[in-house]
């Protein structure tokens, strides 16, 4: 097969926490609904055996952005490779598959129907179970690959570069979203302030690594509030603010401090996502905090949330780097526990942009 | 031989089961449905009507296009899936000559039109025989009638809805148009000929097979032009 030499394919499985036996519980995950083919193979839902995680970024990069028509016809090109390898890294043959899980949404529906086309016609051609999963519900489980011991209830803030929410995990599968953003996606604000003060996309980690440099209490910009919906978040007013500060600096000639705007924001933002994680645990009575998504790699957020659950005498859980980015162990954690409690869904499964999260 | 054929590139999506010379079974769904919820659920009552489970299969041949990049590859992802379970290779056909099948031995020149909007057209003519006379490509309406001025043609696909004023304006009675049956993508028409091509050792691996689009992506044709 011819791959695209801008595509870099890697394994990132984790390692195994509990020993073979015949009763295991083996899934095939999918994940494709944005930029990334991902195939995994995941035992009892927490061992992740393989985990082929296929990026287009570099080929995105190119646009400033991910362009859905290029990115699902390298979904295409990348899917039967993804697969074949998350097999066989895994040493699992597919009859000895007991369910296959995909991600049927939220994202790009064009993605999406690639991985989504694709499980169901294996699932069908081996008359094994199909579970369809929610990309979030995803996001939150990948906590479960890395803390063998979390279990639920738990608050989870969910931050990537799509969605933006606290959510109460009551149980498995179980969502309750407490808090949401009201605009922009809190990722997608990191990307659109790196622009601003001519960091290339994608620039969540830029910002990030830039932020070190600086001071986080050079220039005061907001802290976005809803009035009345206290768990809320709103990313345009921060955005604008940094879009005014930079603008107002240049018509002035004078010069700004990148470095410090970068740790400004990055302040502004974090505040913001930790005081409203802190609260609803608080308010809801749970002692375990967790973070999933991209967003909870950076390195600012990760530091005041450990700080704030410290001083309230909460346990802290977020994955591993590579597991906060998409990938399909996440959805085989997710998806496991959907098939235990009996989920499974027919071949007419479609491709949901839009799905809606929670209960 | 036992062998699934489908397609699900234009505005139908269609399969057929065709096993040792016989269409055991075959569906075309036009009914605006999307692809994506149609073609799975259309492959298991075809193949449970022709009796024939999914390992029995020697190959699955599939319409590569062009034509509806989404329907392309909702056909693309299903036949690679279901090919990479059953550890069986994919016959690659062009939808526009599974549309052209529809109207074999006709006594005029066949050029099936697939809307590709922009008054475009992805098309191809064949003579009578099948032989190809105009390679697949994405032309202009008024370029492909330039070029089919002086001939007896008839046509077929989605795209004679969308452009039958301008053809007979352009051709008048030298121009036909496949009766409503024999318009579309019909599964059961590449059996045959989807049988010929695994017998010359046309097929592939599915890790190999992606779909024929003909067109670059908006985003990508952009960018090449700016580095002109």
């Amino acid at each position: 097969m011819k791959m695209d030499e801008n595509i870099s394919f890697y394994n990132a499985a984790v390692e195994h926490t509990t020993e073979k036996n015949d009763n295991d519980i083996y899934v095939l995950a999918i994940e494709s609904s944005c930029d990334e083919t991902s195939a995994a193979v995941v035992r009892n839902g927490r061992d992740v055996l393989s985990n082929i995680i296929a990026s287009q970024i570099d080929i995105h990069t190119m646009y400033g952005g991910v362009v859905p028509e290029i990115a699902s016809r390298k979904h295409i090109e990348c899917i039967n490779p993804v697969i074949t390898e998350a097999l066989l890294q895994a040493d699992v043959e597919l009859d000895r598959i007991n369910a296959i899980c995909v991600t049927y949404g939220p994202g790009l529906v064009g993605s999406l129907l690639v991985g989504v086309s694709a499980a169901k016609a294996m699932a069908y051609a081996k008359n094994i179970p199909l579970v369809g999963v929610h990309h979030i519900g995803g996001h939150i489980s990948a906590n479960y690959i890395c803390h063998p011991e979390l279990k639920p209830p738990f608050i989870c803030l969910v931050v990537s570069g799509g969605h933006t929410n606290v959510v109460e995990v009551s149980d498995y599968g179980r969502y309750n979203i407490i808090g949401r953003t009201r605009d922009d996606a809190c990722g997608e604000a990191f990307d659109k302030v790196a622009r601003t003060i001519g960091l290339t996309y994608p620039g969540g980690a830029k910002i990030d690594k830039l932020a070190k440099e600086g001071n986080a209490d050079a220039i005061k910009f907001p802290r976005g509030h809803i009035d009345g919906h206290k768990y809320d978040f709103s990313f345009s007013g921060i955005k604008s603010a940094v879009l005014n500060y930079v603008n107002g600096c240049n018509m002035k000639n004078e010069p700004y401090n990148k470095a410090d705007v970068a740790a400004s924001f990055q302040k502004a933002v974090t505040d913001v996502l930790v005081g409203h994680t802190i609260e609803a645990a608080k308010e809801y009575g749970y002692k375990d905090i967790a973070m999933a998504g991209g967003v909870a790699c950076n390195s600012a957020l990760r530091e005041e949330m450990k700080k704030a659950c410290e001083a309230a005498g909460f346990n802290l859980y977020y994955p591993d780097p590579v597991l906060c980015t998409d990938n399909a162990a996440m959805i085989g954690a997710a998806g496991y526990y959907e098939y235990m409690q009996g989920v499974r869904h027919g071949h007419d499964l479609n491709a949901v942009a839009n799905l809606k999260f929670g209960d | 031989m036992k062998l699934l054929a489908v397609d699900s590139s234009g505005i139908v999506a269609t399969a057929a089961v065709y096993s040792d010379g016989i269409i055991k079974s075959s569906s075309q769904v036009n009914n605006k449905l999307t692809h994506s919820q149609t073609l799975l659920p259309m492959i298991d009552r075809v193949m449970s009507e022709a009796g024939i489970k999914p390992d029995e299969l020697d190959a699955v041949a599939v319409g590569a296009g062009p034509g509806s990049f989404t329907g392309l590859r909702i056909g693309a992802a299903t036949v690679k899936g279901l090919c990479l379970a059953i550890d069986k290779p994919v016959i690659p056909i062009s939808s526009l000559e599974i549309i052209a099948r529809n109207l074999y031995n006709c006594s005029t020149k066949i050029c099936p039109i697939m809307d590709a909007r922009r008054n475009q057209v992805y098309t191809a003519v064949y003579d009578s025989d099948m032989n190809v006379i105009t390679e697949p490509c994405a032309m202009g309406i008024d370029e492909l009638l330039e070029i089919l001025a002086s001939d007896e043609v008839t046509f077929a696909g989605d795209g004679v809805a969308v452009h039958k004023d301008a053809i007979i304006e352009k051709m008048g009675e030298r121009a036909y148009f496949a009766p409503a049956h024999l318009r579309y993508q019909n599964a059961a028409a590449i059996c045959e000929i989807a049988e010929s091509m695994y017998e010359r050792g046309e097929y592939m691996n599915a890790l190999d097979f992606s779909p024929v689009y003909l067109r670059m992506s908006q985003a990508e044709r952009e960018r090449l032009e700016k580095e002109k």
